[in-house]
């Protein structure tokens, strides 16, 4: 009823090749991207920090694997590693060249990690599958080892960790101590939502379409005419990039400081999880993903709570893992495809009701 | 289907409506938040260390109704030692008021750093997290006292040094540090190098990746170089499998010093008899003689209101953990003694962090005698610069061999000064003038 | 220049010519550890083989045995009943897991089902910390963990201990799989899943049988890493070490994870002990990976893995 497209007539390809070709679903989104701006207004400390920001940076760091394992299907475990790049090279960069708009060292930075997920994705043109998955965990140990090792990618600090500076974009802080959630959170949304969106349209593109292919049927893809050399590569570049600038915002709109265990294996599985579970080969998917592995183990921790009842904490954290594990089995059992499959299907029946037949 | 799109939806609803619902506390209540972990990997040390700080804040609630009249209130959050959900912790207390946080890990401590001075909540990081905030003129919110791990490593140099018979007769000695490779186990290393230059003993640095159980190669390396002495600074299943890798080589025990994360019941246990002689350093003592130890188990456990298992009393993480509180709730004391017996804020506990003096005195009349040093800070030095002991494992327990080891104050004390600078640079901080500071 | 080149070329290789007793306890220490990879790793490859599932949670499942079977003589089960009991509780929960997990996600694809295995491993982390606690526990099955010297090599007796136990569980593995009648339904089972079905193979009952395997050599794995670090919550970070060692010796070959591990065990420590500190040490982890890459580049299946056909 609410939800039909009878009536919405395409005069154009334009129109008909539109990324939300219904009018309701224009405006959901629209709608959506308001209130995720207006969010800081209502929002606490609380929920900016430890679970939006936090959200937006997996969500993005998703968006990125999910490019390369979704839509390519080549299977990375890297994740952690190339955010590790992305992360250090910012610092470095802003670091050594104060004046330079954060932005823009986000921008520089996540370029930096997509050389280096270049070279670590040459292996893929060879190895398939989960054999890939250990050339990219080669990426990730390798990566944290050297980042660990060489004193100069943390300028010498006794510490051996990262910190973000103080910076601001257009006269307000967004990194280091002195910036406010609110701002962080704002540039966060505003950076995951660009990027949404270009790979929206690149997922459409000729790119996306041979990665597509590839990913189908590689051996097929290649006699019509796709390089996977070329489509590969473009793969790994582009997702590392994502991955790249997710790296950096943990560090410096998230954490404020890091060291490279921030960056460890566990990263990369996670991100792995959040685009199984969101759903492959799908940029919804990505913050679906994210919201489940983010959200549910908060929530989980504060249901009790919620309902007054008081566990000693062990007990509560062992029944939230065994909780955890359960819903993600049961998602699964429900719908392989993942949570945006989920959605997808709600939406149809939605354009029917109230009259399915 | 319909079934589960409700499912779906009741979920998402109830997610939305989940933020952390804040119990309504009483004014005359201080909030007193603990940062445990109690499951997970590192479970093993955050079981004994949370259970003796949480009882000896019960203690003070059930024998002396509280600090000065003011009861504490006590939660716990569960961080796993993750970063990630220390934050959620950290971020989810802090609506209550809390007036000091003890972070329990490194990569907590390092996050918190920056947000104390925001949120004007102090952190007492007590044997870990950042050695250069021990220079208070950089880092006013943050304390690490009794001592850090530069100082800590100065002191094993100098206990080496009383073994050997004299500084002098370190030259040509062989030493191998084996760390765990992250930022905290590399922590002792400019010491020791700069201890090694000055004396002249042959340094080797062995990095054992994390988490730590195959330690083959860093112990076949041990084997053929046969250092006069080794010290660890593991943590995790690192020290349970360093120590057994000792053993196995047959290398002395007496002559392998962990660190003091590297020197708890739970490191030796699997080891069995083959850990015995085994030394660490540490800054208080352990088992049950202390009277404040026998307080616990009179007004705490015999009232049922434990935290944990009662013959695991006496732990050395459970004393740290006991310690931990004490210095603590002392700090909060010395701030009420200036500004009134009402619940402080964070504020005024830091000045209390800041101006706390333990006296031997006054340790004794807390049950605490012999049980740690005394401590003074002062807003240069939130180190209070303090000396440790040597405990060695008898194979059923540890026990304290040696006297109190001065740190060498005159190697630590510069390096530290030139560490907070650039850290707190980092930050955009500017250094204080203390005296100045009330 | 030069003087870099032969500290990485030359340096090295005199070191091991002029101490060969050293040599031969590292290459020892790396057969050791290698061994002990292989045994996690083979419970990966049963089920990889037999149902096409990358099992996440065999990690856990080693911590899962080894957490009942110290837990259970703890509480002053003997040895044997202990063991029998843990033995049991392994089969059952194949049981469970057929039931609960494979059945409702049968023919979907693997990625799929990794991801269920996944959180499989949530659901046991939180079980097993909550049934037996997460203290470190001592693992006393009455191995003397001393040394004894051959010819001036130092050997462990827990660690040869492991090394043979390791070698005898896959001789008895190749056996099941090669001569009964089960292993041959396995090999058809692994082979093409609905040929062995028409043949009239029970594919729930195969299931069962390889998770129980898996369950089984996850004790032996589990005993012997407990033995070495205690029992508790890291056992069942040994599966990230077990990975390259798995992906090395191939998927699905039983003897690929063996060699796997060889090659891994030894690679590493005569690259962590020689070339290590010319470089600061701690290379072992990657450094395995890096073996496992250069091997996956000559062969993409892995040294001994099936060959992969591609057809369009």
């Amino acid at each position: 009823m609410i939800y039909r497209e009878a009536g919405q007539f395409k005069t154009t390809y334009a129109s008909d090749q539109a990324i939300f070709p219904i009018r309701e679903d224009r405006v959901a989104v629209a709608a959506i991207v308001a209130a995720a701006f207006a969010v800081p207004l209502v929002a606490s400390e609380y929920w900016l920090q430890a679970v939006l920001i936090p959200f937006l940076v997996y969500a993005l760091a998703a968006l990125g694997l999910n490019l390369l394992t979704g839509y390519a299907g080549q299977l990375s475990l890297g994740t952690g590693g190339f955010m590790a790049v992305g992360a250090y090279s910012a610092f470095k960069i802003t670091t050594a060249f104060p004046q330079v708009n954060i932005l823009a060292v986000f921008v520089l930075s996540g370029l930096i990690a997509a050389a280096v997920g270049l070279v670590f994705g040459v292996p893929s043109l060879r190895i398939k599958g989960f054999y890939l998955a250990v050339a990219t965990l080669a990426a990730q140990f390798f990566l944290l080892w050297l980042f660990n090792k060489v004193a100069w990618f943390t300028n010498y600090a006794s510490s051996g960790t990262i910190t973000a500076p103080p910076r601001s974009v257009l006269g307000v802080m967004v990194t280091g101590p002195g910036a406010t959630a609110e701002a962080r959170y704002v540039v966060a949304l505003a950076v995951v939502a660009l990027f949404a969106l270009l790979a929206k349209n690149l997922v459409r593109s000729r790119v996306g379409r041979s990665w597509m292919a590839i990913r189908d049927r590689d051996i097929a893809a290649e006699i019509i005419g796709v390089r996977p050399l070329r489509a590969k590569l473009l793969a790994f570049g582009i997702s590392s990039f994502l991955c790249g600038v997710a790296g950096a915002e943990y560090v410096f709109l998230y954490l404020g400081s890091a060291e490279t265990l921030a960056f460890d294996v566990n990263v990369s599985f996670l991100v792995l999880f959040m685009i199984i579970i969101g759903g492959l080969g799908s940029v919804l998917g990505s913050f679906l993903g994210a919201g489940f592995i983010v959200l549910v183990p908060i929530f989980l921790t504060n249901a009790p709570h919620l309902v007054g009842l008081s566990l000693p904490v062990a007990l509560q954290k062992q029944i939230e893992l065994m909780v955890f594990g359960g819903l993600i089995l049961f998602f699964l059992i429900v719908e392989p495809h993942g949570l945006a499959r989920l959605w997808q299907i709600t939406k149809e029946k939605l354009r029917l009701w109230p009259f399915p037949y | 289907m319909k079934l589960r799109t409700t499912l779906v939806g009741v979920l998402a609803v109830v997610l939305a409506l989940a933020p952390g619902a804040a119990i309504a506390q009483g004014a005359k209540e201080l909030f007193f938040p603990l940062l445990v972990y109690r499951t997970g990997p590192y479970a093993p040390s955050g079981i004994p260390s949370a259970n003796g700080l949480r009882d000896y804040l019960t203690l003070l609630n059930e024998r002396d109704g509280g600090i000065n009249g003011v009861r504490i209130a006590i939660e716990e959050c569960e961080t796993q030692y993750d970063t990630k959900q220390g934050v959620e912790c950290y971020e989810r207390l802090k609506s209550k008021n809390p007036v000091l946080v003890n972070p329990y890990s490194t990569g907590i401590t390092y996050q918190l750093i920056p947000k104390a001075a925001v949120d004007k909540i102090p952190l007492h990081s007590m044997g870990y997290g950042m050695t250069a905030a021990a220079d208070g003129r950089w880092f006013p919110w943050v304390f690490n006292f009794p001592t850090t791990y530069w100082s800590q490593a100065s002191a094993v140099i100098r206990y080496i040094a009383q073994q050997e018979g004299g500084f002098e007769k370190l030259k040509g000695k062989k030493i191998a540090h084996v760390y765990h490779n992250s930022p905290y186990g590399k922590e002792a290393n400019p010491t020791l190098e700069e201890l090694a230059r000055r004396h002249g003993f042959e340094l080797t640095l062995l990095a054992v990746d994390h988490p730590g159980q195959e330690q083959k190669s860093t112990w076949l390396q041990i084997r053929r170089l046969n250092p006069d002495w080794t010290y660890v600074s593991g943590w995790g299943v690192m020290n349970q499998v360093a120590v057994k890798e000792a053993a196995a080589i047959n290398f002395r025990m007496d002559r392998l010093i962990g660190n003091w994360w590297t020197g708890s019941e739970a490191d030796v246990v699997p080891a069995g008899d083959a850990a015995k002689g085994y030394k660490s350093t540490t800054f208080h003592a352990a088992g049950t003689n202390h009277k404040v130890i026998q307080d616990i188990l009179k007004y705490v456990y015999d009232r049922g209101k434990g935290a944990g298992d009662r013959n695991r009393i006496g732990e050395v993480l459970y004393n740290r953990g006991v310690v931990n509180a004490m210095f603590d709730t002392e700090a909060i004391r010395t701030a009420m003694a200036k500004f009134g017996n009402k619940p402080p804020t964070g504020e005024q506990v830091r000045w209390g962090f800041e101006h706390l003096t333990l006296t031997d005195k006054r340790l004794e009349e807390l049950g605490m005698k012999g049980f740690t040093h005394p401590v003074k800070v002062t807003c240069e030095d939130h180190e209070g610069n303090g000396p440790v002991l040597i405990q060695q494992w008898d194979g059923k327990q540890w026990k304290v061999i040696s006297d109190w080891i001065q740190p060498i104050r005159e190697v630590v004390r510069p390096k530290l000064e030139a560490a907070a600078e650039q850290e707190g640079k980092k930050l955009g901080y500017a250094k204080r003038d203390c005296s100045k500071e009330m | 220049m030069l003087e870099a080149l032969r500290a990485v070329l030359v340096a090295p290789v005199a070191d091991m010519a002029g101490a060969p007793a050293f040599l031969m306890e590292v290459l020892i220490g790396g057969v050791f550890a290698g061994l002990m990879y292989s045994l996690v790793a083979l419970g990966f490859v049963l089920i990889f083989k037999a149902s096409g599932v990358f099992n996440f949670a065999q990690g856990v499942m080693v911590l899962f045995a080894a957490l009942t079977l110290v837990g259970l003589m703890e509480r002053g089960v003997p040895v044997a009943a202990a063991l029998l009991l843990t033995v049991a509780v392994m089969v059952a929960l194949a049981f469970g897991i057929e039931r609960v997990v494979l059945r409702p996600l049968v023919n979907q694809e693997h990625i799929i089902l990794f991801m269920a295995t996944i959180g499989l491993t949530f659901f046991l982390e939180g079980f097993g910390e909550m049934l037996w606690g997460s203290s470190v526990k001592k693992l006393d099955v009455g191995i003397p963990d001393t040394s004894f010297k051959v010819a001036g090599v130092l050997i462990n007796r827990l660690e040869l201990t492991a090394a043979v136990t390791a070698a005898v569980l896959v001789a008895v593995l190749a056996v099941f799989f090669q001569r009964t009648r089960i292993g041959r339904a396995l090999r058809a089972v692994a082979d093409d899943h609905e040929a062995a079905l028409s043949l009239g193979i029970p594919l729930k009952t195969i299931w069962v049988i390889v998770w129980a395997v898996a369950g089984l050599v996850a004790i032996v794995a589990g005993i012997m890493w407990g033995a070495k670090s205690g029992v508790q919550f890291s056992l069942s970070l040994i599966a990230l070490k077990a990975l390259p060692v798995l992906i090395l010796g191939g998927l699905t070959s039983v003897p690929g994870a063996i060699a796997g591990g060889l090659i891994i065990g030894v690679g590493e420590k005569v690259a962590e002990v020689y070339w290590g500190p010319l470089v600061g040490g701690a290379i072992e982890n990657w450094f395995a990976y890096v073996v496992a890459l250069a091997v996956l580049l000559v062969r993409p299946q892995g040294l001994l893995g099936e060959k992969i056909i591609e057809r369009v």
